[in-house]
């Protein structure tokens, strides 16, 4: 088995940066045509190549509905990141995708339904809690709440743990949508 | 006339016609009946019927591969197209061009579980570059033509259009091709001027560098090889090609180091791991290549020109990644380079010349022969002296094992296109029907296919193909009478437990072939290898020529998986030593 020492190595030209690698939460704007099977590519990329999806919406976005905007919640290394763009800018039928969190300042929105099953006490402070949050009341029974919250995923985050902590619950949330701040408009 | 009322059935052989193509690779079945009542109707197309739709998307690959023409394929539905499967996976792999036409069933069938229906586009979507199922009959010629833009544009794969039955019998409108942009699909091929630039200050400030190319010079064409050859030579640096790069560079010239990474040569995996400055052009990092991904190069300065984004930048970080077709960025080095009127320090790259010779002189290539026993490499080396001295156009396709590599390590290749094996997928059985493939591309080519016992009963029936349509191929198959690389392997990582991968119960190769209707030849000790060579080269017709070989030859250097480049195995592994750690042996 040959093995031989290494000759003297002066370095790399640029300074050679070790990849970071820590793994931070991106959020993407992926515009795409409007058809059959184009949600399956994505979905089918991000689990073919075992990345992970953490929230994930669509909806046509145009006035003639040929056109849709997926956004999707994902988590990664830096390398992994620039791969998830560079594969879905790969797929035939994609406009073009944003990674908003590296574009800078965006805002990211979440819907959520949260139904608690809450008595006496409970009761009372589950409606006090929901003002405190802003959330609506959708719904009413004689021992139920359907709330209705919005807001970034921390805080309907917070506002399901509180729910947890008073009743049964049955949660229904949107995931993340999410658009860049300032006047630009993303082109389709 | 632009536009044209036409059958679904016959829009896609006028479609295929208007696209220039001469032959398809076909097998029947219900679901295109339509398509094969057209085709029987015309003589622009022929229609090559091989005996297995997986054989029919290799042999599509060979003609592709072989003469830069998009291949294409006709399947029925269902079993068809599952059939088909590990080809379009394989071409995906090695981004081959291919156009797979497969029926389905009719569309008010769709989702009902119906006779011979699966779902094709839900199965194809991820070994494809992209699928289509047609609806509508007016779709169905601009769907073949976008179909071949993108199989054959920026990096090339395999498209899938899945035609149900009813939209081949209804009529409508038919379109013939134009050159329009692609609303969403826009490869980059033009590389941007000042990455050039800075890449060619970089190999100019360079004392230790290395070209690293790959497929993608073949896949860009002749012409990318061409430069390729002017800019290497130009520089005096050392090349180093991939497996699907073999060809681009003519690897009689000196300044080449042979096939890098995990069966690569001693000298060109040493200047990859020693380099200071790496031009990767058309390769992608694959891990064959890199073995240790934290050992791999660990010096150097990395330019990356690809024409596919995301194969950038993947496995191993580059410092300057250049995004684009590898002719076109060749043809800016070389301009580039040119214009700056400066060479490379010249007493550096003597030292590193020096170096690299010394690397040579270990004759990592180099095996023994024996009296008795044929060795697979000498077999290799005898075939590629006789159709060298036979001056005919030779191309070489191959299996997979170790008779793949001894291929790649001990037949040289001058031209690009004249090598076709299963690189990126492995795929046992790929060979012979890319045989059938390149041959019909090549009538007047010497089209051989170097095989392994096993690998070549995986599709063996397409030795019919050869014999009904009178291709001269010849399956020169080194037996050694194991899956050899499987073996292999087994002792390198397993104790020597030859865990099934003995080649029990094999057919007589010679009956075999005449069973089949060709010539069956057999060399049993080295004395009769060169004439059975010659026999095999001097018939005009099919061959099937079994070449009993050292069953228990290893095929070296081996960079073991996990391992770095520069701990490399150059021979058989000492008694009592560790070829490969308990990391490396999770690794494939
Ligand atoms: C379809 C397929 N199945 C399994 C494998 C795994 N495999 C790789 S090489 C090999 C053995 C090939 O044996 P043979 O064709 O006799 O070639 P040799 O290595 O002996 O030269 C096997 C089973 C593969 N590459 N492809
Ligand atoms: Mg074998």
């Amino acid at each position: 088995m040959a093995k031989t020492g290494t000759v003297g190595q002066p370095g790399a030209a640029y300074t050679f940066v070790k990849g970071d690698e820590t793994v931070r939460r991106h959020t993407f704007a992926v515009i795409v045509d409007n058809e059959p099977g184009v949600l399956a590519r994505v979905i089918g990329l991000f689990s073919g190549r075992g990345y992970n999806i953490e929230s994930l919406t669509v909806s046509t976005v145009t006035e003639d509905e040929s056109v849709s905007r997926i956004n999707i919640v994902t988590t990664g290394t830096e390398m992994i990141i620039e791969q998830i763009k560079a594969q879905l800018e790969r797929l035939i039928p994609i406009h073009n995708v944003h990674d908003l969190t590296l574009d800078g300042a965006h805002v990211e929105v979440e819907l959520a339904l949260v139904k608690v099953r809450a008595k006496e006490h409970n009761r009372r402070e589950s409606l006090r809690i929901a003002d405190i949050f802003g959330a609506k009341v959708a719904d009413t029974t004689l021992e139920s709440f359907v709330f209705q919250i919005e807001g970034t995923t921390d805080k309907v985050d917070s506002f399901i743990e509180l729910m947890r902590a008073l009743g049964d619950t049955e949660i229904a949330r949107s995931g993340v949508i999410a658009i860049a701040r300032g006047s630009n408009i993303v082109s389709v | 006339m632009s536009t044209q009322q036409l059958t679904g059935a016959e829009m896609v052989i006028k479609a295929l016609a208007d696209q220039g193509v001469e032959v398809v690779f076909g097998y029947p079945g219900g679901a295109v009946l339509p398509i094969y009542d057209a085709l029987f109707k015309q003589n622009r197309i022929r229609h090559i019927l091989v005996r297995h739709e997986q054989g029919a998307v290799h042999a599509a690959e060979g003609y592709a591969r072989s003469t830069g023409k998009p291949g294409v394929v006709l399947v029925t539905s269902g079993p068809g197209a599952t059939n088909a499967v590990t080809g379009l996976t394989d071409a995906l792999l090695d981004s081959i061009p291919i156009i797979c036409l497969t029926g389905q069933v009719p569309t008010h069938l769709i989702g009902n579980d119906a006779f011979q229906e699966c779902d094709t586009t839900g199965i194809t979507r991820p070994c494809t570059k992209h699928n289509y199922l047609v609806k509508d009959v007016n779709k169905v010629s601009k769907t073949i033509h976008e179909a071949f833009y993108i199989a054959t544009s920026g990096r090339p794969g395999p498209v899938v259009i899945d035609l149900p039955k009813d939209v081949q019998f209804a009529s409508g409108t038919y379109e013939m091709p134009k050159q329009v942009a692609h609303k969403t699909y826009k490869p980059v091929v033009k590389p941007d001027r000042a990455r050039i630039e800075a890449a060619v200050d970089l190999l100019l400030s360079a004392k230790r560098p290395i070209i690293y190319a790959g497929g993608g010079i073949i896949n860009s064409g002749p012409n990318a090889a061409k430069l390729l050859g002017e800019f290497t030579r130009m520089t005096n640096f050392p090349i180093t090609l991939t497996l699907m790069g073999l060809g681009a560079f003519p690897a009689n010239e000196p300044q080449y180091l042979g096939m890098l990474g995990m069966h690569g040569t001693y000298e060109a995996n040493w200047a990859m791991h020693d380099c200071d400055v790496m031009l990767a052009i058309g390769s992608r990092f694959d891990d064959r290549i890199t073995g240790r991904v934290d050992a791999f190069s660990p010096n150097s300065t990395k330019i990356h020109i690809d024409i596919d984004a995301s194969s950038i930048n993947k496995n191993i970080r580059v410092d300057l990644p250049i995004v684009g077709d590898a002719g076109f960025a060749l043809e800016d080095l070389i301009k580039v380079y040119k214009a700056r009127q400066k060479k490379p320090d010249a007493a550096a790259l003597d030292r590193w010349w020096k170096q690299i010779d010394e690397w040579r002189a270990v004759k990592c290539l180099d095996f023994k022969t024996d009296g008795k026993i044929i060795k697979p490499q000498q077999a290799i080396r005898r075939l590629y002296e006789k159709t060298v001295a036979s001056g005919r156009e030779t191309f070489i396709t191959t299996e997979v094992g170790q008779h793949q590599m001894w291929a790649a390590q001990h037949f040289d290749f001058q031209k690009p296109n004249r090598w076709m094996t299963s690189g990126g997928l492995g795929t046992m059985g790929y060979g012979l029907p890319a045989a059938v493939g390149t041959q019909l591309g090549n009538p007047d080519g010497l089209v051989i296919d170097i095989a392994g016992e096993a690998s070549i009963l995986m599709n063996i029936q397409e030795l019919s193909t050869a014999v009904q349509y009178r291709l001269p191929v010849k399956v020169f198959i080194l037996n050694n009478e194991y899956m050899g690389m499987v073996r292999q392997w087994q002792e390198l990582l397993h104790g020597g437990r030859y865990s099934e991968s003995y080649s029990e119960a094999l057919p007589d190769f010679v009956k075999l072939a005449d069973a089949y209707g060709l010539k069956g030849l057999r060399a049993e000790n080295p004395g009769q290898l060169d004439d059975v060579i010659d026999e095999m080269l001097a018939h005009d017709g099919p061959v099937l020529a079994d070449i009993l070989v050292d069953k228990k030859e290893n095929c070296f250097p081996m960079i073991p998986s996990g391992a770095a480049h520069n701990d490399m195995l150059l021979g058989p592994v000492e008694e009592g030593e560790e070829a490969i750690g308990a990391a490396g042996k999770v690794l494939v």
